[in-house]
Protein backbone atom coordinates (compact mmCIF):
# COMPACT_ATOMS: atom_id res chain seq x y z
CA UNK A 1 0.00 0.00 0.00
CA UNK A 2 1.33 3.40 -1.03
CA UNK A 3 1.69 5.49 2.18
CA UNK A 4 2.27 8.94 0.59
CA UNK A 5 -1.34 10.13 1.27
CA UNK A 6 -0.73 9.50 4.99
CA UNK A 7 2.53 11.46 4.92
CA UNK A 8 0.97 14.30 2.91
CA UNK A 9 -2.06 14.40 5.22
CA UNK A 10 0.07 14.58 8.36
CA UNK A 11 2.40 17.20 6.90
CA UNK A 12 -0.45 19.33 5.58
CA UNK A 13 -2.50 19.11 8.76
CA UNK A 14 0.59 19.63 10.94
CA UNK A 15 1.74 22.77 9.16
CA UNK A 16 -1.83 24.06 8.89
CA UNK A 17 -2.25 23.58 12.67
CA UNK A 18 0.90 25.58 13.42
CA UNK A 19 -0.38 28.45 11.26
CA UNK A 20 -3.89 28.14 12.69
CA UNK A 21 -2.58 28.13 16.27
CA UNK A 22 -0.92 31.52 16.01
CA UNK A 23 -3.42 33.20 13.71
CA UNK A 24 -6.44 31.81 15.61
CA UNK A 25 -5.15 33.08 18.97
CA UNK A 26 -4.07 36.37 17.40
CA UNK A 27 -7.47 36.89 15.78
CA UNK A 28 -9.27 35.97 19.02
CA UNK A 29 -7.27 38.58 20.95
CA UNK A 30 -7.79 41.13 18.19
CA UNK A 31 -11.56 40.63 17.91
CA UNK A 32 -12.01 40.70 21.72
CA UNK A 33 -10.34 44.11 21.79
CA UNK A 34 -12.44 45.56 18.98
CA UNK A 35 -14.91 48.21 20.03
CA UNK A 36 -16.79 48.31 16.75
CA UNK A 37 -17.48 45.79 14.00
CA UNK A 38 -16.80 42.97 16.43
CA UNK A 39 -19.81 41.00 15.27
CA UNK A 40 -18.90 41.40 11.59
CA UNK A 41 -15.27 40.40 12.11
CA UNK A 42 -16.38 37.38 14.11
CA UNK A 43 -18.85 36.35 11.42
CA UNK A 44 -16.28 36.63 8.64
CA UNK A 45 -13.76 34.46 10.49
CA UNK A 46 -16.43 31.91 11.41
CA UNK A 47 -17.92 31.72 7.91
CA UNK A 48 -15.66 28.90 6.55
CA UNK A 49 -16.95 26.71 9.40
CA UNK A 50 -20.54 26.89 8.20
CA UNK A 51 -20.12 27.33 4.45
CA UNK A 52 -19.91 24.22 2.22
CA UNK A 53 -16.19 23.38 1.78
CA UNK A 54 -16.73 23.65 -1.98
CA UNK A 55 -17.61 27.31 -1.53
CA UNK A 56 -14.41 27.85 0.44
CA UNK A 57 -12.48 26.08 -2.32
CA UNK A 58 -14.18 28.19 -4.96
CA UNK A 59 -13.28 31.42 -3.13
CA UNK A 60 -9.70 30.25 -2.72
CA UNK A 61 -9.52 29.62 -6.46
CA UNK A 62 -10.96 33.06 -7.14
CA UNK A 63 -8.59 34.90 -4.80
CA UNK A 64 -5.42 32.82 -5.10
CA UNK A 65 -5.82 31.30 -8.57
CA UNK A 66 -3.51 32.05 -11.48
CA UNK A 67 -5.78 34.76 -12.85
CA UNK A 68 -6.37 36.54 -9.54
CA UNK A 69 -4.41 39.62 -8.49
CA UNK A 70 -2.47 37.59 -5.93
CA UNK A 71 -1.86 34.79 -8.45
CA UNK A 72 -0.43 37.12 -11.11
CA UNK A 73 1.71 38.83 -8.50
CA UNK A 74 3.12 35.51 -7.27
CA UNK A 75 3.70 34.31 -10.84
CA UNK A 76 6.30 37.07 -11.25
CA UNK A 77 8.37 35.15 -8.70
CA UNK A 78 7.54 31.84 -10.39
CA UNK A 79 5.28 30.84 -7.54
CA UNK A 80 2.02 29.12 -8.29
CA UNK A 81 -0.33 27.95 -5.54
CA UNK A 82 -3.12 26.06 -7.28
CA UNK A 83 -2.73 22.27 -7.35
CA UNK A 84 0.37 22.34 -5.15
CA UNK A 85 1.11 21.11 -1.67
CA UNK A 86 0.94 24.73 -0.46
CA UNK A 87 -2.63 24.96 -1.70
CA UNK A 88 -3.56 21.94 0.41
CA UNK A 89 -2.14 23.71 3.47
CA UNK A 90 -4.01 26.93 2.67
CA UNK A 91 -7.28 25.02 2.23
CA UNK A 92 -6.73 23.23 5.54
CA UNK A 93 -5.99 26.53 7.30
CA UNK A 94 -9.11 28.16 5.88
CA UNK A 95 -11.45 25.49 7.23
CA UNK A 96 -9.71 24.85 10.58
CA UNK A 97 -9.03 28.49 11.56
CA UNK A 98 -12.62 29.15 12.74
CA UNK A 99 -12.37 26.23 15.19
CA UNK A 100 -9.13 27.50 16.71
CA UNK A 101 -10.41 31.07 16.77
CA UNK A 102 -13.71 30.20 18.44
CA UNK A 103 -12.29 27.87 21.09
CA UNK A 104 -9.49 30.32 21.94
CA UNK A 105 -11.94 33.21 22.14
CA UNK A 106 -14.27 31.19 24.37
CA UNK A 107 -11.37 30.28 26.64
CA UNK A 108 -10.27 33.92 26.92
CA UNK A 109 -13.81 35.08 27.64
CA UNK A 110 -14.07 32.58 30.50
CA UNK A 111 -11.21 34.28 32.32
CA UNK A 112 -12.05 36.67 35.12
CA UNK A 113 -11.62 40.18 33.76
CA UNK A 114 -10.63 41.36 37.25
CA UNK A 115 -7.49 39.23 37.05
CA UNK A 116 -6.40 41.02 33.89
CA UNK A 117 -7.25 44.48 35.24
CA UNK A 118 -5.57 43.77 38.58
CA UNK A 119 -2.40 42.83 36.69
CA UNK A 120 -2.61 46.00 34.61
CA UNK A 121 -2.95 48.27 37.65
CA UNK A 122 0.17 46.59 39.06
CA UNK A 123 2.12 47.59 35.96
CA UNK A 124 2.09 44.32 33.97
CA UNK A 125 2.44 45.07 30.23
CA UNK A 126 -0.06 43.70 27.70
CA UNK A 127 2.47 41.28 26.19
CA UNK A 128 3.50 39.81 29.56
CA UNK A 129 -0.18 39.61 30.42
CA UNK A 130 -0.96 37.61 27.27
CA UNK A 131 2.06 35.33 27.61
CA UNK A 132 2.08 34.68 31.36
CA UNK A 133 -1.53 35.10 32.43
CA UNK A 134 -3.95 34.86 29.53
CA UNK A 135 -2.45 31.90 27.65
CA UNK A 136 -1.54 29.70 30.66
CA UNK A 137 -4.99 30.14 32.19
CA UNK A 138 -6.70 29.40 28.88
CA UNK A 139 -4.47 26.43 28.02
CA UNK A 140 -7.21 23.87 28.36
CA UNK A 141 -9.40 25.63 25.82
CA UNK A 142 -6.48 26.38 23.55
CA UNK A 143 -5.41 22.73 23.50
CA UNK A 144 -8.96 21.76 22.60
CA UNK A 145 -8.74 24.24 19.73
CA UNK A 146 -5.46 22.73 18.55
CA UNK A 147 -6.85 19.18 18.55
CA UNK A 148 -10.07 20.20 16.83
CA UNK A 149 -8.15 22.18 14.20
CA UNK A 150 -5.71 19.36 13.59
CA UNK A 151 -8.38 16.69 13.22
CA UNK A 152 -10.45 19.00 11.04
CA UNK A 153 -7.41 19.71 8.84
CA UNK A 154 -6.68 15.99 8.68
CA UNK A 155 -10.19 15.29 7.44
CA UNK A 156 -10.38 18.22 5.03
CA UNK A 157 -11.73 17.24 1.62
CA UNK A 158 -13.94 19.67 -0.28
CA UNK A 159 -11.81 22.82 -0.34
CA UNK A 160 -8.66 20.74 -0.85
CA UNK A 161 -9.92 18.87 -3.90
CA UNK A 162 -11.07 22.12 -5.53
CA UNK A 163 -8.01 24.21 -4.73
CA UNK A 164 -5.19 21.66 -4.47
CA UNK A 165 -6.63 18.86 -6.57
CA UNK A 166 -6.07 15.17 -6.08
CA UNK A 167 -2.64 14.56 -7.55
CA UNK A 168 -1.14 11.32 -6.23
CA UNK A 169 2.21 11.92 -4.57
CA UNK A 170 1.68 15.71 -4.53
CA UNK A 171 -1.68 16.77 -3.11
CA UNK A 172 -3.48 13.49 -2.57
CA UNK A 173 -4.31 13.29 1.15
CA UNK A 174 -6.01 10.40 2.92
CA UNK A 175 -9.45 11.92 2.47
CA UNK A 176 -9.00 12.54 -1.25
CA UNK A 177 -7.41 9.07 -1.59
CA UNK A 178 -10.63 7.55 -0.19
CA UNK A 179 -12.61 9.44 -2.82
CA UNK A 180 -10.25 8.29 -5.58
CA UNK A 181 -10.38 4.68 -4.34
CA UNK A 182 -14.18 4.64 -4.32
CA UNK A 183 -14.23 6.19 -7.80
CA UNK A 184 -11.90 3.41 -8.95
CA UNK A 185 -14.11 0.80 -7.24
CA UNK A 186 -11.21 -0.17 -4.94
CA UNK A 187 -13.29 -0.62 -1.76
CA UNK A 188 -10.51 -2.44 0.07
CA UNK A 189 -8.20 0.57 -0.24
CA UNK A 190 -11.01 2.96 0.74
CA UNK A 191 -11.60 0.83 3.85
CA UNK A 192 -7.92 0.91 4.81
CA UNK A 193 -7.73 4.71 4.62
CA UNK A 194 -11.02 5.07 6.44
CA UNK A 195 -9.72 2.95 9.34
CA UNK A 196 -6.41 4.83 9.47
CA UNK A 197 -7.97 8.31 9.46
CA UNK A 198 -10.61 7.18 11.98
CA UNK A 199 -7.94 5.84 14.34
CA UNK A 200 -5.82 8.97 14.10
CA UNK A 201 -8.73 11.28 14.84
CA UNK A 202 -10.03 9.10 17.70
CA UNK A 203 -6.61 8.92 19.34
CA UNK A 204 -6.15 12.69 19.22
CA UNK A 205 -9.55 13.45 20.70
CA UNK A 206 -9.04 10.79 23.41
CA UNK A 207 -5.67 12.32 24.27
CA UNK A 208 -7.32 15.71 24.58
CA UNK A 209 -10.01 14.36 26.91
CA UNK A 210 -7.44 12.56 29.04
CA UNK A 211 -5.32 15.70 29.32
CA UNK A 212 -8.29 17.90 30.16
CA UNK A 213 -9.51 15.49 32.87
CA UNK A 214 -6.15 15.94 34.62
CA UNK A 215 -6.48 19.71 34.75
CA UNK A 216 -7.32 21.11 38.18
CA UNK A 217 -10.58 23.00 38.22
CA UNK A 218 -13.34 24.14 40.47
CA UNK A 219 -16.47 22.17 41.15
CA UNK A 220 -18.10 21.70 37.79
CA UNK A 221 -21.73 22.03 36.97
CA UNK A 222 -21.97 18.37 35.93
CA UNK A 223 -19.87 16.54 38.48
CA UNK B 1 0.94 61.82 47.92
CA UNK B 2 -1.48 64.24 46.43
CA UNK B 3 -4.50 63.28 44.36
CA UNK B 4 -7.06 65.53 42.71
CA UNK B 5 -10.12 64.02 41.09
CA UNK B 6 -12.81 65.87 39.15
CA UNK B 7 -14.79 63.49 37.01
CA UNK B 8 -18.18 63.05 35.40
CA UNK B 9 -19.33 59.73 33.97
CA UNK B 10 -22.75 58.99 32.61
CA UNK B 11 -23.99 55.58 33.71
CA UNK B 12 -27.17 53.81 32.72
CA UNK B 13 -29.31 54.96 35.64
CA UNK B 14 -27.54 58.10 36.81
CA UNK B 15 -24.57 60.37 36.22
CA UNK B 16 -21.60 59.88 38.49
CA UNK B 17 -19.88 63.02 39.71
CA UNK B 18 -16.82 63.17 41.95
CA UNK B 19 -14.77 66.19 42.93
CA UNK B 20 -12.29 65.80 45.76
CA UNK B 21 -8.64 65.83 46.67
CA UNK B 22 -6.59 63.67 48.99
CA UNK B 23 -3.27 64.32 50.76
CA UNK B 24 -1.38 61.47 52.43
CA UNK B 25 -4.39 59.89 54.07
CA UNK B 26 -6.85 57.06 53.94
CA UNK B 27 -10.28 58.01 52.67
CA UNK B 28 -13.37 55.84 52.68
CA UNK B 29 -16.17 56.12 50.15
CA UNK B 30 -19.40 55.10 51.82
CA UNK B 31 -22.30 54.23 49.58
CA UNK B 32 -25.06 51.70 48.99
CA UNK B 33 -24.48 48.92 46.50
CA UNK B 34 -24.91 50.11 42.93
CA UNK B 35 -24.20 53.72 43.90
CA UNK B 36 -21.13 53.94 41.66
CA UNK B 37 -18.43 53.39 44.31
CA UNK B 38 -16.45 50.83 42.31
CA UNK B 39 -16.91 52.88 39.14
CA UNK B 40 -15.25 55.85 40.86
CA UNK B 41 -12.23 53.71 41.75
CA UNK B 42 -12.11 52.19 38.26
CA UNK B 43 -12.00 55.66 36.70
CA UNK B 44 -9.04 56.60 38.91
CA UNK B 45 -7.22 53.35 38.08
CA UNK B 46 -7.90 53.81 34.36
CA UNK B 47 -10.01 50.66 33.98
CA UNK B 48 -12.96 52.85 33.05
CA UNK B 49 -12.78 56.18 31.24
CA UNK B 50 -14.73 59.16 32.58
CA UNK B 51 -16.72 61.26 30.11
CA UNK B 52 -15.25 64.50 31.37
CA UNK B 53 -12.83 65.76 33.94
CA UNK B 54 -9.33 65.55 35.23
CA UNK B 55 -7.31 63.24 37.48
CA UNK B 56 -3.91 64.33 38.78
CA UNK B 57 -1.67 62.16 40.96
CA UNK B 58 1.49 63.69 42.47
CA UNK B 59 1.65 66.31 39.72
CA UNK B 60 1.20 63.75 36.92
CA UNK B 61 -1.96 64.22 34.88
CA UNK B 62 -3.49 60.76 34.51
CA UNK B 63 -6.61 61.92 32.73
CA UNK B 64 -7.72 65.19 31.22
CA UNK B 65 -10.65 65.24 28.83
CA UNK B 66 -9.94 68.75 27.52
CA UNK B 67 -6.28 67.98 26.75
CA UNK B 68 -7.05 64.47 25.53
CA UNK B 69 -4.79 62.83 28.11
CA UNK B 70 -5.60 59.27 29.21
CA UNK B 71 -2.58 57.50 30.71
CA UNK B 72 -2.52 53.70 30.33
CA UNK B 73 -3.53 51.66 33.38
CA UNK B 74 -0.01 50.22 33.57
CA UNK B 75 1.63 53.64 33.78
CA UNK B 76 -0.65 55.16 36.43
CA UNK B 77 0.97 53.49 39.45
CA UNK B 78 -2.44 53.12 41.07
CA UNK B 79 -2.83 49.65 42.60
CA UNK B 80 -6.32 48.15 42.72
CA UNK B 81 -7.38 45.48 45.19
CA UNK B 82 -10.44 43.65 43.90
CA UNK B 83 -13.12 42.24 46.15
CA UNK B 84 -12.34 38.69 44.93
CA UNK B 85 -8.57 39.41 45.14
CA UNK B 86 -7.96 38.41 41.49
CA UNK B 87 -4.78 36.42 42.13
CA UNK B 88 -3.21 34.74 39.10
CA UNK B 89 -4.52 31.14 39.29
CA UNK B 90 -1.57 29.71 37.36
CA UNK B 91 1.07 31.07 39.74
CA UNK B 92 2.06 30.21 43.29
CA UNK B 93 1.89 32.87 46.01
CA UNK B 94 5.60 33.69 45.59
CA UNK B 95 5.23 33.83 41.80
CA UNK B 96 2.18 36.08 42.09
CA UNK B 97 4.26 38.55 44.10
CA UNK B 98 7.41 38.21 41.99
CA UNK B 99 5.46 38.76 38.76
CA UNK B 100 4.68 42.39 39.65
CA UNK B 101 7.81 43.25 41.69
CA UNK B 102 10.09 45.66 39.86
CA UNK B 103 13.90 45.37 39.89
CA UNK B 104 16.67 42.94 38.93
CA UNK B 105 16.64 39.24 39.82
CA UNK B 106 18.50 39.48 43.14
CA UNK B 107 16.67 42.60 44.28
CA UNK B 108 13.37 41.05 43.26
CA UNK B 109 14.02 37.81 45.16
CA UNK B 110 14.82 39.77 48.29
CA UNK B 111 11.72 41.94 48.01
CA UNK B 112 9.54 38.87 47.50
CA UNK B 113 10.99 37.29 50.67
CA UNK B 114 10.28 40.48 52.60
CA UNK B 115 6.68 40.59 51.49
CA UNK B 116 6.15 36.89 52.18
CA UNK B 117 7.37 37.40 55.74
CA UNK B 118 5.56 40.63 56.33
CA UNK B 119 2.23 39.05 55.39
CA UNK B 120 2.96 35.71 57.10
CA UNK B 121 2.88 33.86 53.80
CA UNK B 122 6.26 32.11 54.00
CA UNK B 123 4.61 28.75 54.76
CA UNK B 124 2.30 28.90 51.76
CA UNK B 125 4.64 30.55 49.27
CA UNK B 126 4.56 27.52 46.96
CA UNK B 127 0.78 27.08 47.18
CA UNK B 128 -1.59 28.10 44.38
CA UNK B 129 -4.46 30.53 45.01
CA UNK B 130 -7.13 27.79 44.89
CA UNK B 131 -5.32 26.03 47.77
CA UNK B 132 -5.43 29.09 50.05
CA UNK B 133 -8.02 30.07 52.63
CA UNK B 134 -9.92 33.33 52.19
CA UNK B 135 -7.64 35.08 54.67
CA UNK B 136 -4.47 33.83 53.01
CA UNK B 137 -5.81 34.93 49.63
CA UNK B 138 -6.41 38.42 50.96
CA UNK B 139 -2.91 38.62 52.49
CA UNK B 140 -1.40 37.36 49.24
CA UNK B 141 -3.33 39.97 47.29
CA UNK B 142 -2.19 42.72 49.68
CA UNK B 143 1.43 41.52 49.46
CA UNK B 144 1.22 41.51 45.66
CA UNK B 145 -0.37 44.97 45.67
CA UNK B 146 2.40 46.51 47.79
CA UNK B 147 5.14 44.63 45.89
CA UNK B 148 4.21 46.60 42.77
CA UNK B 149 5.05 49.78 44.72
CA UNK B 150 2.01 51.86 43.72
CA UNK B 151 1.76 55.54 44.61
CA UNK B 152 -1.89 55.16 45.51
CA UNK B 153 -3.86 52.15 46.69
CA UNK B 154 -7.53 51.55 45.86
CA UNK B 155 -9.48 48.95 47.84
CA UNK B 156 -12.81 47.76 46.49
CA UNK B 157 -14.89 46.26 49.34
CA UNK B 158 -11.82 44.36 50.55
CA UNK B 159 -13.62 42.58 53.41
CA UNK B 160 -17.07 41.82 52.05
CA UNK B 161 -16.15 38.40 50.66
CA UNK B 162 -15.33 37.14 54.17
CA UNK B 163 -17.42 35.88 57.06
CA UNK B 164 -17.69 37.93 60.25
CA UNK B 165 -14.97 36.23 62.30
CA UNK B 166 -12.34 36.29 59.58
CA UNK B 167 -13.38 39.79 58.66
CA UNK B 168 -12.29 41.23 61.97
CA UNK B 169 -8.89 39.54 61.78
CA UNK B 170 -8.30 40.78 58.25
CA UNK B 171 -9.42 44.25 59.15
CA UNK B 172 -6.43 44.32 61.53
CA UNK B 173 -4.10 43.25 58.71
CA UNK B 174 -5.62 45.92 56.51
CA UNK B 175 -5.24 48.61 59.17
CA UNK B 176 -1.54 47.79 59.64
CA UNK B 177 -1.03 47.74 55.88
CA UNK B 178 -2.69 51.10 55.35
CA UNK B 179 -0.86 52.89 58.17
CA UNK B 180 1.11 55.77 56.69
CA UNK B 181 -0.17 55.10 53.16
CA UNK B 182 -2.50 56.87 50.79
CA UNK B 183 -5.54 54.88 49.95
CA UNK B 184 -9.16 55.04 48.95
CA UNK B 185 -11.37 52.38 50.47
CA UNK B 186 -14.81 51.67 49.14
CA UNK B 187 -17.34 50.09 51.48
CA UNK B 188 -21.00 49.97 52.43
CA UNK B 189 -20.16 49.23 56.07
CA UNK B 190 -20.12 52.39 58.20
CA UNK B 191 -18.10 50.69 60.97
CA UNK B 192 -15.43 49.55 58.55
CA UNK B 193 -15.23 53.04 57.06
CA UNK B 194 -14.92 54.65 60.51
CA UNK B 195 -12.31 52.23 61.81
CA UNK B 196 -10.09 52.25 58.73
CA UNK B 197 -10.26 55.78 57.35
CA UNK B 198 -9.67 59.24 58.73
CA UNK B 199 -11.89 60.87 56.15
CA UNK B 200 -15.16 59.65 54.74
CA UNK B 201 -17.03 60.75 51.64
CA UNK B 202 -20.63 59.73 51.09
CA UNK B 203 -21.75 58.69 47.61
CA UNK B 204 -25.47 59.02 46.88
CA UNK B 205 -27.51 59.62 43.73
CA UNK B 206 -24.29 59.58 41.76
CA UNK B 207 -22.82 62.52 43.65
CA UNK B 208 -19.70 61.99 45.74
CA UNK B 209 -20.05 64.49 48.59
CA UNK B 210 -17.03 66.31 49.99
CA UNK B 211 -14.86 64.03 52.16
CA UNK B 212 -15.29 64.92 55.81
CA UNK B 213 -13.44 64.15 58.98
CA UNK B 214 -15.05 60.93 60.28
CA UNK B 215 -16.05 62.22 63.75
CA UNK B 216 -17.64 65.26 62.20
CA UNK B 217 -19.56 63.23 59.62
CA UNK B 218 -20.99 60.84 62.20
CA UNK B 219 -21.92 63.61 64.66
CA UNK B 220 -23.45 65.88 62.12
CA UNK B 221 -24.32 64.22 58.82
CA UNK B 222 -25.70 67.22 56.97
CA UNK B 223 -27.51 65.29 54.25
CA UNK B 224 -30.18 62.61 54.36
CA UNK B 225 -27.92 60.18 52.46
CA UNK B 226 -25.09 60.73 54.94
CA UNK B 227 -27.43 60.23 57.89
CA UNK B 228 -28.77 56.96 56.50
CA UNK B 229 -25.35 55.64 55.42
CA UNK B 230 -23.82 56.44 58.80
CA UNK B 231 -26.54 54.29 60.29
CA UNK B 232 -29.09 56.79 61.59
CA UNK B 233 -32.29 54.77 62.05
CA UNK B 234 -34.72 57.64 62.68
CA UNK B 235 -35.26 60.31 60.06
CA UNK B 236 -38.31 62.50 59.58
CA UNK B 237 -39.23 65.30 57.22
CA UNK B 238 -39.13 68.59 59.15
CA UNK B 239 -40.43 72.15 59.00
CA UNK B 240 -39.15 75.26 60.76
CA UNK B 241 -41.41 76.73 63.45
CA UNK B 242 -39.05 79.33 64.87
CA UNK B 243 -35.30 79.72 65.41
CA UNK B 244 -35.18 76.92 68.01
CA UNK B 245 -38.26 74.86 67.19
CA UNK B 246 -39.13 72.50 64.38
CA UNK B 247 -42.01 70.22 63.52
CA UNK B 248 -40.97 66.64 62.75
CA UNK B 249 -43.71 65.86 60.25
CA UNK B 250 -43.37 62.07 59.98
CA UNK B 251 -43.14 61.59 63.75
CA UNK B 252 -45.71 64.34 64.50
CA UNK B 253 -43.48 65.82 67.19
CA UNK B 254 -42.70 69.52 67.84
CA UNK B 255 -39.02 69.43 68.81
CA UNK B 256 -36.58 71.93 70.29
CA UNK B 257 -33.15 71.85 68.72
CA UNK B 258 -29.85 73.32 69.83
CA UNK B 259 -28.45 75.35 66.94
CA UNK B 260 -30.48 78.01 65.12
CA UNK B 261 -32.84 76.31 62.69
CA UNK B 262 -31.92 77.02 59.05
CA UNK B 263 -34.76 78.20 56.80
CA UNK B 264 -34.12 75.41 54.33
CA UNK B 265 -34.42 72.59 56.87
CA UNK B 266 -35.73 69.42 55.22
CA UNK B 267 -35.09 66.55 57.61
CA UNK B 268 -34.37 65.87 61.25
CA UNK B 269 -32.78 62.69 62.57
CA UNK B 270 -31.80 61.03 65.83
CA UNK B 271 -29.74 57.90 66.36
CA UNK B 272 -31.62 55.04 68.03
CA UNK B 273 -29.40 54.96 71.12
CA UNK B 274 -29.40 58.73 71.71
CA UNK B 275 -33.01 58.94 72.92
CA UNK B 276 -33.36 58.94 76.70
CA UNK B 277 -35.91 58.07 79.34
CA UNK B 278 -37.43 61.37 80.47
CA UNK B 279 -39.88 62.73 83.01
CA UNK B 280 -43.31 64.12 82.22
CA UNK B 281 -43.30 67.89 81.96
CA UNK B 282 -39.61 68.11 81.13
CA UNK B 283 -38.70 70.05 77.98
CA UNK B 284 -38.49 68.08 74.72
CA UNK B 285 -40.05 65.08 76.44
CA UNK B 286 -43.08 63.34 75.01
CA UNK B 287 -45.35 60.53 76.03
CA UNK B 288 -44.92 57.77 73.45
CA UNK B 289 -46.83 54.59 72.85
CA UNK B 290 -44.84 51.34 72.61
CA UNK B 291 -45.85 49.84 69.28
CA UNK B 292 -43.52 46.88 69.17
CA UNK B 293 -40.52 45.50 71.05
CA UNK B 294 -37.86 43.52 69.21
CA UNK B 295 -35.23 41.66 71.19
CA UNK B 296 -31.75 42.03 69.72
CA UNK B 297 -28.53 40.33 70.85
CA UNK B 298 -27.53 42.82 73.56
CA UNK B 299 -30.36 45.32 73.48
CA UNK B 300 -34.05 45.87 72.97
CA UNK B 301 -35.31 47.76 69.95
CA UNK B 302 -38.44 49.57 71.07
CA UNK B 303 -40.67 51.06 68.38
CA UNK B 304 -42.43 54.23 69.59
CA UNK B 305 -45.20 56.43 68.25
CA UNK B 306 -47.09 59.47 69.47
CA UNK B 307 -50.35 57.95 70.88
CA UNK B 308 -53.47 58.08 68.72
CA UNK B 309 -51.63 59.26 65.61
CA UNK B 310 -50.56 57.69 62.36
CA UNK B 311 -47.04 59.01 62.81
CA UNK B 312 -44.02 57.00 61.68
CA UNK B 313 -42.66 54.91 64.56
CA UNK B 314 -39.25 55.79 66.00
CA UNK B 315 -36.71 53.16 66.87
CA UNK B 316 -35.23 53.38 70.36
CA UNK B 317 -32.35 51.08 71.22
CA UNK B 318 -31.61 50.48 74.89
CA UNK B 319 -29.62 47.98 76.93
CA UNK B 320 -31.57 44.91 78.01
CA UNK B 321 -31.34 45.48 81.79
CA UNK B 322 -32.59 49.06 81.42
CA UNK B 323 -35.73 48.04 79.52
CA UNK B 324 -36.37 45.11 81.83
CA UNK B 325 -36.05 47.37 84.92
CA UNK B 326 -38.61 49.74 83.41
CA UNK B 327 -41.14 46.87 83.62
CA UNK B 328 -41.99 46.77 79.89
CA UNK B 329 -44.47 49.68 79.96
CA UNK B 330 -46.95 50.39 77.18
CA UNK B 331 -46.42 54.15 77.45
CA UNK B 332 -43.05 55.85 78.06
CA UNK B 333 -41.78 59.38 78.53
CA UNK B 334 -39.02 59.91 75.95
CA UNK B 335 -36.53 62.76 76.04
CA UNK B 336 -34.97 64.00 72.79
CA UNK B 337 -31.64 65.71 73.72
CA UNK B 338 -31.50 68.86 71.53
CA UNK B 339 -27.76 68.45 70.90
CA UNK B 340 -28.35 64.96 69.49
CA UNK B 341 -30.95 66.02 66.95
CA UNK B 342 -29.35 66.19 63.51
CA UNK B 343 -30.60 68.83 61.09
CA UNK B 344 -30.38 68.16 57.36
CA UNK B 345 -30.93 70.68 54.58
CA UNK B 346 -30.87 68.12 51.74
Amino acid sequence: MELTPLVISLQTAGLATVITFFSGIGLALLVLRMNRWQGLADALITLPLVLPPTVVGFFLLLFCGRRSALGTFLLQFDISLVFTWKAAVIAAVAVSLPLMYRTARGAFEQLDGNILNAARTLGVSEWRLIWHVLLPNARSGILAGVVLSFTRALGEFGATIMFAGNIPGVTQTMSTAIYAAVQANDYALAWRWTVIIGCFSLVFVLLLNWWQSRQPRGRGLWN
Amino acid sequence: MELTVQIVKKLRDFTLRADFSLHDEVMAVLGASGSGKSMTLKCIAGIETPDEGRIVLNGRTLFDSTQGINVRIQDRRVGYLFQDYALFPNMSVAENIAFVTPGGAAEKAQKVQEHLHRFKLADVKAAYPRELSGGQQQRAALARLLAAEPELVLLDEPLSALDTYLRWQLEQVLRETLAGRSAILVTHDRGEAYRLAGKIAVLAQGQLQQPRCRENLFQNPDTLAAALLTGCKNVSAAQKIDSQKIMALDWQLPLTVQSPVPDKIKYVGIRAHYMELGQAGQANTFTMEVVQVVEDVFSYLVMLRVPHTTGVALRWELPKPVWEKMGRPSLVEVYFPPNKLMIMEE
